[in-house]
């Protein structure tokens, strides 16, 4: 991947075989993990009712869907007040379903226009905000994974088995950042 | 002179009555590019690209910024827009 250029109203970039391979991969993985966490939402005679669908209201246990999903009060820090702890519970219920289906949605568009075998890249400007998204949240994952911090060397001793990782890690730092210079100038 | 906080806080929406206003807050994290940071709050405030700039700079500095303020339904509306873009926000209560 040289970069993304823009070409008429469309936004371009070439990928090899290889590199697909890991968007495609990664990315998929995120999907079947936010799929999963759709599939446990509670089952509500009132919401089939209604059509108003309702999430779960906790936060999930794993720090990477935790991370993908946030709460809407900060719940980390010493003793939130009941009243916080309620609130976020009714927030997230009422507003997950709609940020998995976003979500999810920003993943399948990756999958959908990066072809499997590499090749050329073409996305509209809303195909290129999925990207941008679906980008942001495999990095999240990544991050979280590697428990980066922000002075986390550039690149790790390569006997430590984060190296390879956080080289991918930063190649898609790099992809996103190129898609961002030119979704913006 | 004024700090970036404080020129923000001269920017928020006027609340009828005398509730108190929510906020919305965002929080430094490692992971969030500086340049997709500013390119949000363009996108979701619709804030100047000078603008957008200087909060996404008080996040990073400061471990946090209240990026707008208004009724609690409009800023439900901004957290939830702000994490579909991966972002790390919350909101709160005006103290």
């Amino acid at each position: 991947m040289n970069g993304w250029r823009r070409r008429g109203d469309r936004l371009v970039a070439t990928v090899d075989r290889q590199e697909a391979a890991i968007l495609r991969g990664l990315v998929g993985q995120i999907l079947d993990m936010l799929e999963t966490r759709a599939a446990e939402a509670p089952e509500d005679e009132l919401a089939e009712l209604t059509g108003i669908r309702v999430g779960p209201p906790t936060a999930p246990e794993d720090p990477i869907l935790s991370r993908l999903l946030p709460d809407f009060h900060r719940l980390d820090r010493a003793s939130p007040t009941k009243q916080d702890r309620d609130s976020a519970a009714a927030l997230r219920s009422l507003h997950e379903p709609t940020l998995l289906d976003t979500k999810t949605g920003a993943a399948a568009a990756v999958l959908v226009t990066c072809p499997p075998d590499g090749g050329t890249i073409r996305l509209t400007s809303d195909q290129a905000e999925e990207w941008l998204a679906a980008l942001n949240d495999v990095r999240l994952a990544l991050g979280t994974a590697l428990d980066l911090t922000e002075d986390m060397p550039d690149e790790l001793p390569e006997d430590d088995p984060r190296s390879t990782h956080l080289s991918v890690y930063h190649w898609l730092t790099w992809v996103q950042e190129s898609l961002v210079a030119v979704v913006s100038a | 002179m004024t700090t970036p906080v404080e020129q923000e806080r001269t920017q928020v929406e006027p609340v009828s009555g005398q509730e108190r206003p929510w906020l919305t807050i965002v929080w430094n994290d490692p992971v969030n590019l500086m340049s997709y940071v500013t390119y949000v709050f363009q996108k979701v405030f619709g804030y100047s690209r000078d603008k957008a700039t200087r909060l996404m700079l008080d996040v990073h500095h400061k471990g946090r910024a209240i990026v707008s303020s208004g009724s609690k339904d409009e800023v439900e509306l901004h957290v939830a827009k702000l994490h579909a873009a991966g972002l790390w926000a919350t909101m709160q209560h005006e103290s």
